[in-house]
């Protein structure tokens, strides 16, 4: 028997990555925190990070991230991942600072943190979790919240005329220069995971080449507040959250282009 | 190196932190502590250390959080509204018993205020300032010489009860040039083994104020309170003069302890039994000098650059049985030696 409690195998396939704390996490049934979080891990592992990497929790629903890492980990106000993986990385060069950031604490109240920190093109790597809406808080509107989807504080859906329009911060930030690499992706089905793992990868490897941010926007399914079921939430994701977030790479330097190479999947 | 130099308020304390091993500046530009900023662009890049201009204070404090708990010795400075804005990042360093130095270098509020110097933030800079149950240290500068000095012993106090620490100036102090003895250079730094510099060999290490079961949250919180009654036991520093034989007892910090300092010896031109308690940390307050002195049967005047803000300290100490006065100016007017002398007058 294994530590895991099953039979030793000959060819293992799946198992929870080295770096990942045995822990069941906190997250709600069918929420995408969990696979994003576990790709991270496997990232960490695949890059031998367990010296290096710092993991920023940053409030919301990924605050506690640090708990799942075997990783030193600290935890940032809301919206200041950014600021703080800022200062770890021109403090100490050598080691990888990362941060899971939702939609609420990146893209309102930590608007200004993450535009300098991508403008400044700091050696940081941001996972942004996208899931339209504040999750932690009871599922109000964000930033990102899609044109006439209901929240807890949109009752009869987000309005123009009173609620504006979502932010695509991917594309917002690929206009500036200091980014090396920003990708969207999503978690609906196996291949597209398998993408972000790979998104993920590239946007670890990016900034320890000293290329600049790298940031993956991680569509990411909130089936308790989108009011449906964990596996309707796939559908969901596919007819209403993609059309408003195509999916995609909207920055690769050149450099980082010839990194996929090396990224396995 | 004890050699004199003439010297900025500002610059000194850019120097202290230099001397006393900051390996890290934030900042963002407020006057009246530009210069600060400026120096230390010139300075910390040049000796192999970390400056950045940020993109608001509050990145400014949240750098300084991320750079401490790498174990850096870290700063920022910035200027009363600027001040308010941090307010966020150093609750959140005194949950997470994160250390690092700040200096606020008063102008007048509320709001936009004006750049005057002015000592309103005194009840924002001694109770803690941000949300929740948390104080910071606090020194309260009266010189040039003194905005070096305390600046090399908050990165000390900052550090052995990692907790922030706050330089609270004027930014008529922060524009003051004298004459001060320069210090020598820290040699060693103190060893952090809670930072977060990777988990080499040992168990991660963990920066944070949250506690998942909010049963557990209490006893991190006692801890807290255990540490400001440490500071409170063995932190009260003051200067004393001429309170042997005082029957009034003037009671003032920063530049208005200057002013206080001439109006006395006005008096005691006359032969008047005038003293000064000046306190040097207002974060721990010298409560119990001060209730001796009342104990004596002593009379207050307090002065000071706001509305009455330490005054409700000086109460506290004193109780009620004895004469308190306030003489003060708000609004970013320096209070000078003759308004004082007149108030000392009138008690007598």
């Amino acid at each position: 028997m294994s530590e895991h409690g099953v039979n030793d195998l000959q060819n293992v396939i799946y198992q929870r990555p080295d770096i990942m704390v045995d822990r069941a996490t906190h997250f709600c049934p069918g929420c995408g925190h969990g696979i994003t979080q576990r790709l991270v891990g496997e990232v960490l592992d695949e890059l031998d990070l367990k010296e290096r990497a710092i993991c920023i929790g940053s409030i919301g629903c990924t605050v506690t991230a640090y708990e799942y890492f075997k990783v030193d980990g600290m935890e940032a106000p809301h919206g200041r991942a950014p600021a703080v993986a800022t200062a770890i990385k021109r403090c100490h060069p050598e080691l990888v600072p990362f941060a899971i950031q939702g939609d609420g604490d990146l893209a309102s109240i930590g608007m200004a943190e993450i535009v300098h920190a991508a403008a400044r093109g700091e050696n940081i790597t941001i996972i942004f979790a996208n899931n339209a809406n504040y999750g932690m808080t009871g599922g109000q509107l964000a930033p990102t919240t899609l044109m006439g989807m209901y929240t807890s504080s949109t009752v009869k859906g987000r309005k123009q005329e009173h609620h504006g329009f979502p932010i695509r911060v991917s594309e917002m930030l690929a206009t500036l220069d200091g980014p090396a690499y920003i990708a969207r992706v999503s978690l609906h089905n196996p291949a597209n995971v398998r993408k972000a793992r790979k998104a993920i990868e590239l946007a670890f490897r990016a900034p320890m080449a000293g290329l600049g941010l790298g940031l993956v926007e991680v569509l990411s399914m909130c089936p308790i507040n989108w009011k449906v079921e964990p596996v309707q939430s796939l559908d969901w994701m596919v007819k209403n959250m993609i059309p408003q977030f195509p999916l995609g790479e909207f920055k690769c330097l050149p450099e980082v282009a010839e990194m996929k190479k090396v990224v396995k999947g | 190196m004890s050699e004199r130099t003439l010297m900025g308020g500002n610059i000194a304390i850019a120097e202290g932190a230099i001397l006393a091993g900051c390996g890290a500046y934030f900042g963002y530009p407020i006057t009246p502590q530009n210069d600060l900023l400026e120096y230390m662009a010139q300075q910390l890049p040049a000796l192999g250390r970390v400056f950045l201009q940020t993109e608001s204070e509050l990145a400014a404090i949240n750098m300084v959080y991320g750079a401490s708990a790498t174990g850096v010795r870290a700063m920022t400075s910035t200027s009363s509204p600027g001040f308010s804005l941090q307010q966020e990042g150093i609750s959140y360093m005194a949950g997470a018993e994160a250390p690092c130095v700040i200096a606020n270098i008063m102008r007048a509020g509320p709001g936009l205020g004006n750049i005057g110097g002015a000592q309103g933030d005194y009840m924002q800079c001694t109770r803690g300032g941000g949300h929740g149950d948390y104080y910071l240290l606090t020194l309260a500068p009266s010189s040039v010489q003194e905005m070096m000095d305390l600046t090399m012993l908050a990165f000390e106090l900052a550090d052995k009860y990692r907790n922030p620490t706050l330089i609270m100036a004027d930014g008529f102090l922060g524009q003051s040039v004298e004459s001060i003895v320069m210090r020598d250079a820290v040699k060693k730094l103190p060893e952090k083994k809670w930072a977060i510099t990777g988990a080499k060999g040992r168990p991660k290490n963990l920066i944070n104020s949250f506690e998942m079961n909010p049963l557990d949250h209490p006893a991190r919180i006692k801890l807290l309170l255990e540490k400001f009654e440490r500071m409170r036991i063995n932190e009260v520093r003051y200067e004393s003069m001429l309170l042997d034989d005082a029957t009034i007892v003037l009671v003032a910090y920063g530049s208005a302890a200057r002013a206080a300092m001439t109006a006395m010896k006005l008096a005691r031109k006359r032969n008047w039994k005038v003293g000064l308690l000046r306190p040097i940390t207002v974060f721990p307050f010298p409560n119990q000098p001060l209730a001796d002195l009342a104990e004596r049967g002593c009379k207050f005047l307090v002065a000071e650059m706001s509305g009455g803000q330490m005054l409700e300290d000086v109460r506290i100490s004193v109780g009620n049985q004895n004469e308190i006065k306030l003489v003060n100016t708000y609004g970013g007017v320096p209070l000078t030696a003759d308004q004082i002398f007149e108030s000392i007058d009138l008690m007598m």
